[in-house]
């Protein structure tokens, strides 16, 4: 098997976005980066299938050069190769970054075995477009199916499964093929001390994108307004005690 | 959780380990109307006390942090948040190993249990450590873990049934109001309060809140960088908080110690990482909190292959977390506390970290009650920065020096590397020239010894002591110094004396408030030089300086470079109100010399036509002369025993002074003299005691031999303390010993610092006074006319008997020693004959 999983470099999730003054950046001066937590599964769904049917795993990534840190996290828990293709930092449009991470693609089945399955995550955390997968696997020709929550690879073909509100729908792809992952297929492990050390002695494979003009441009972001969720206090200690049981007998806990 | 209420006797912000402490202890000094607020939550309000790692060791080199610790262990197991764990530091060089024989020597002195270990004896209490990195491990049985955020609560808690307390969590102070130099309110998210006085527990955020009151509190927000790696079979399977001791592995600047089933790693090896209180995220945009900031992994990975080289365990387990913790750091590493120097009843409460926040709470509460605290916060005081030690600037560069020394090998006498040549003395040309090396003094480059002095050496190599043998005795030190007190003491030096500070009082109080300020009569002739003790309400030393009497109304203070800034706080703070006393800082604007010597006399009439016969300008009297045509101010005193006298004049004429000096001193041989004869040797010969070191809050002048045969009839500060301590029987009396002794086992000769080496009985006990106080060298340092290595230490009246044989220890190894004078009575030239002919 060898399967490469695509990642993105986003400011990390989890806290209060806040814009530059000129609306075109987030401030991520205190902020730090990370791999969208769907990709971070992906690349978890990638080193289980390694470890399970053998063989090798990549992750690759378009962004800064900077981004070699999300590549590095991604290898210290288990990937054995990765590629960054660099841009010179601005913002990408899902068309364009389609286009570079095929043509890598292409690239590096050219150097070497084909990929059998190509992850990626539903959506990235930040610009959440859910398009890039499908762009990819459309240009090169594969099968996908996205929002999947469970994989299974026997025979030359991988089965998938995507959850919906009532109950799962089972897809059965030939090799080789696309998938987007999502968040809850698996747990990603944190990397060990070992782990974090081995990554940082890797190679990382650079290779320039290039971008075509036109496409979509980013103007300007905009923080939405923050949406206040209405706090009331039942009340101190045992006092509060029959206040909350109305609340819970209300939604119909009780 | 109550309604913010319009007036409190006193807002404490913040609610972190140290506002909690300020409240507890405020309510138990009997204060009501307190209010705490903080911008974040209960009960973690996202500030650093939230991610501490909450263990304490106890064994401090510096008497303030070893006290603090002691007495915030003591708090934390009374609230029963403290679990003993003990606590291992390893050594993997042979250095380190000498630095804890010096740990078991501190911990001798402050009776804290300690031994030092095999490292086939650390691996027995750490089994998954691998001890071939290591060459040794010092033991702390009672090293602690805490719950400092269950603590807070608890003393919260103690003020609130106590009805002194309104708490209020997710308020924001946006402004502290002030008038007349006081503070007057806060001005909240919620509201203003009216109030008498201002706590500022803020952490890092305190130098941001004070300037809202228009004061400084000089820290830096710093990064301390920790992870959390687990879980690992070995310490879930001990199913308890912490079963293994702490680990702090001393040469890479890094610890680990256990949190469950996982290992906590962190870090003061990284490059120093400052943040700015402006800039550290809101609660909303943080994703863990405001003071846990991502980890920059980078600066973390050196520490990973050392800790898996301690511990090969820690190899194969996870990283579950990490952060960039922020916490606060200062310019000396001291914590920030006490009343602000720009605003009255604007207190800091600042740089505390967990070992010392439950009494350093407490300090501050004693603080604002009664004056002064029970222990002596010398060290901690945030007065005692000048102005220029508060900018930004010196903060950062002086915080980026010292952070990687937090575990490191400090030697006592270490200089500063950054932040230097600052304060330039107006002889400064003249010393560099003269090979002078600089040691800092309260921010001025000071000589300490001159190499142009080392001919000397060949000179008097027949009086001079034998030589040091130990390179850390020998470190920050030279020969020189004590050829120079020979020469000194032979014919006349010069010693530069520009880092004193000088303040002036003028006025028509100027008498009646300098008498208030002081132990003894400054109500005496003008043309009087006064030295007096200041005391504390409590009868202990406050301070220790020189007043002259220039003019009816106009007073002069000379004090220590080092104490300039504590002591300018606290005369400003007794200034009348009505404006009757003027205050003038006039430490920038003049320069002294000091001329001693046998041959002063003859020096000295060869540049002024003004009488400096012994009958015309007396021992002790100040006058205003004239030297060549510079005028200056001519103090008949001597901290070196010698006939002399301090001459000051403005800072431009200084280099022209110090010309027409070393001209006229050409034919006597004239010797430029350092601050370690001034400081040291002459000054241990004389006996004569040094604030900061000797002179403590917690000792009075009986006990320190400085009380005078009459009290004045003016009432002062500490007034009736002193009268109680007169009729009592001192608990203690400082002392000079004398080493007997230099050779340790390996039969090296050794030379004590002064750093609190315990005094001890034949018998290797501690010797601790009746109020608990335990016996150790405040000062150390040759005697090269007596031939003597002498030690500074207050005894017990059982032991302070001329003639008692008793031992110090040192580098954890004992060394007899004798006592050699009980009180002031000098060893050299004991009637003060040299100085007063």
């Amino acid at each position: 098997m060898r399967i490469l999983t695509c990642v993105k470099r986003v400011p990390s999730p989890g806290a209060k976005i806040v814009v530059t003054e000129d609306g075109k950046a987030v401030d991520t001066n205190m902020l730090g980066f990370a791999v969208s937590p769907h990709e971070e599964c992906a690349a978890e769904e990638a080193i289980q299938l390694v470890e399970q049917h053998g063989g090798s795993s990549t992750v690759m990534t378009l962004g800064p050069a900077e981004a070699e840190e999300q590549l590095r996290t991604i290898m210290s828990v288990g990937v054995d190769e990765a590629v960054l293709l660099t841009t010179d930092g601005s913002d990408w449009d899902p068309m364009a970054t389609a286009r570079a991470l095929t043509a890598a693609v292409r690239e590096l089945e050219a150097a070497g075995e084909p990929f059998d399955l190509i992850l990626f995550g539903n959506e990235s955390a930040d610009s959440g477009g859910y398009q890039v997968g499908v762009r990819v696997a459309r240009a090169l020709g594969r099968p996908i199916v996205s929002g999947i929550k469970g994989v299974e690879i026997a025979d030359g073909e991988v089965t998938a499964r995507r959850d919906t509100p009532t109950g799962a729908e089972v897809y059965r792809l030939p090799l080789p093929a696309v998938l987007a992952i999502k968040e809850g297929i698996n747990l990603p492990r944190y990397p060990t001390l070992k782990g974090r050390l081995g990554a940082k002695k890797k190679e990382v494979t650079v290779m320039e994108a290039s971008r075509e003009p036109g496409g979509q441009a980013m103007l300007t972001l905009l923080a939405p307004p923050s949406q206040e969720t209405p706090t009331e206090i039942l009340g101190d200690g045992a006092a509060a005690a029959s206040a909350v049981v109305d609340v819970l007998e209300r939604i119909g806990v009780l | 959780m109550s309604d913010l209420p319009s007036t409190a006797k006193v807002v404490v912000i913040g609610a972190g380990i140290v506002g909690n402490s300020v409240v507890k202890h405020l309510a138990a000094l009997g204060w009501t109307d307190i209010v705490l607020v903080d911008k974040g939550p209960l009960p973690n309000p996202g500030g650093s006390t939230g991610h501490a790692s909450n263990f304490l060791f106890p064994v401090d080199h510096n008497k303030e942090m070893a006290m603090l610790t002691f007495d915030s262990m003591a708090q934390y197991e009374e609230m029963g948040v403290s679990t003993t764990s003990g606590g291992i530091e390893v050594a993997r060089t042979e250095a380190r190993m000498e630095e804890f024989r010096r740990r078991m020597t501190s911990a001798m002195t402050w009776g804290i249990d300690a031994e030092l270990l095999t490292p086939t004896e650390v691996k027995e209490k750490v089994p998954f450590l691998d001890e071939s990195v290591i060459v040794g491990g010092f033991f702390t049985p009672s090293v602690s873990v805490v719950d400092s955020l269950q603590a807070g609560t608890l003393m919260r808690q103690y003020a609130i049934d106590k009805g002194a307390l309104t708490v209020a969590p997710v308020t924001e102070v946006m402004d502290i109001t002030v008038a007349d130099g006081k503070v007057t309110g806060v001005e909240t998210d919620k509201g203003y309060m009216e109030t008498e006085h201002v706590v500022i527990a803020c952490g890092v955020w305190s130098p941001r809140i004070a300037e809202m009151a228009g004061a400084t509190i000089p820290l830096t927000p710093a990064v301390h960088q920790m992870i959390d790696v687990g879980p690992i079979d070995i310490l879930q399977e001990t199913n308890t908080e912490i079963a293994y001791p702490i680990i702090r592995d001393m040469d890479t600047f890094c610890y680990e110690r256990q949190t469950s089933g996982s290992m906590e790693v962190g870090s003061y090896a990284h490059r120093p990482i400052f943040h700015h209180p402006d800039t550290i995220p809101s609660i909303e945009e943080s994703r863990l909190s405001p003071t846990e900031l991502p980890l920059t992994q980078d600066d973390f990975d050196p520490q990973l292959e050392q800790a898996i080289e301690l511990m090969p365990l820690l190899g194969d387990a996870e990283m579950k977390y990490g952060i960039n913790g922020l916490l606060s750091l200062t310019p000396d590493a001291m914590p920030l506390v006490g009343e602000c120097v720009e605003i009255k009843n604007l207190w800091s409460a600042a740089a505390i970290w967990i070992k010392e926040g439950p009494s350093t709470g407490k300090t501050i509460a004693e603080w604002m009650t009664h004056g002064y605290p029970e222990l002596d916060p010398h060290a901690s005081d945030v007065a005692r920065f000048y102005t220029y030690q508060r900018t930004e600037e010196h903060i950062l560069d002086r915080c980026a020096e010292h952070f990687n020394k937090t575990y490191g090998i400090v030697h006592p006498r270490e200089q500063w590397e950054s932040q230097r040549g600052y304060r330039i003395s107006s002889f400064h040309k003249r010393t560099e020239a003269l090979g002078a090396v600089y040691f800092e003094a309260g921010g001025w480059e000071r000589p300490h010894w001159y190499e142009s002095n080392e001919g000397l050496l060949e000179k008097y190599k027949d009086q001079l002591p034998a030589a040091r043998e130990h390179e850390w005795d020998y470190r920050w030190w030279s020969p020189i110094q004590n050829a120079e007190h020979l020469a000194l003491r032979e014919s006349v030096a010069m010693i530069d004396l520009t880092a004193f500070a000088i303040f002036d009082f003028k006025g028509a109080g100027a008498v009646e408030y300098m008498n208030y300020m002081t132990v003894n009569q400054v109500d005496r002739e003008v043309g009087s030089g006064i030295y007096t003790p200041l005391l504390t309400e409590q009868g202990g030393f406050r301070s220790d300086l020189t007043v002259l009497r220039l003019g009816d109304n106009h007073f002069r203070v000379v004090t220590g470079g080092f104490d300039g800034g504590r002591d300018a706080y606290w005369f400003n703070k007794w200034l009348p109100e009505d404006g009757s006393v003027t205050f003038e800082d006039k430490t920038s604007a003049l320069t002294t010399v000091g001329v001693w010597g046998p041959n002063a006399r003859k020096l000295v009439e060869k540049v002024t036509k003004d009488d400096v016969s012994n009958e015309g300008f007396p021992y002790g009297d100040v006058r205003q002369y004239t030297i060549g045509s510079i005028p200056v101010t001519m103090l008949r005193i001597s901290y070196v025993g010698e006939l002399g006298w301090e001459i000051t004049c403005n800072m431009e004429h200084g280099l022209r002074l110090w010309d027409l000096l070393w001209e006229a001193g050409r034919e006597f041989d004239v010797t430029p003299v350092g601050a370690g004869v001034y400081g040291t040797s002459g000054r241990l010969e004389k006996g004569y005691r040094l604030m900061g070191a000797e002179l403590e809050s917690e000792y009075n002048p009986v006990e320190a031999g400085l009380n005078r045969p009459r009290v004045k009839s003016q009432d002062f500060i500490g007034k009736a303390a002193y009268l109680k301590a007169r009729d009592e029987e001192p608990a203690a009396h400082m002392c000079t010993l004398t080493v007997e002794n230099h050779t340790s086992t390996s039969g090296v000769a050794r030379h004590m610092m002064g750093g609190n080496e315990p005094i001890l009985t034949l018998d290797g006990e501690r010797i601790l006074d009746s109020h608990g106080r335990v016996s150790r060298v405040t000062s150390a340092g040759m005697g090269p006319t007596l031939g003597k290595y002498l030690l500074l230490a207050y005894l017990p009246p059982e032991y302070a008997v001329e003639g008692t044989d008793l031992q110090v220890m040192y580098q954890n190894e004992l060394f007899p020693v004798k006592v050699a004078r009980v009180g002031s009575k000098p060893l050299f030239d004991p009637d003060d004959s040299r100085m007063e002919q």
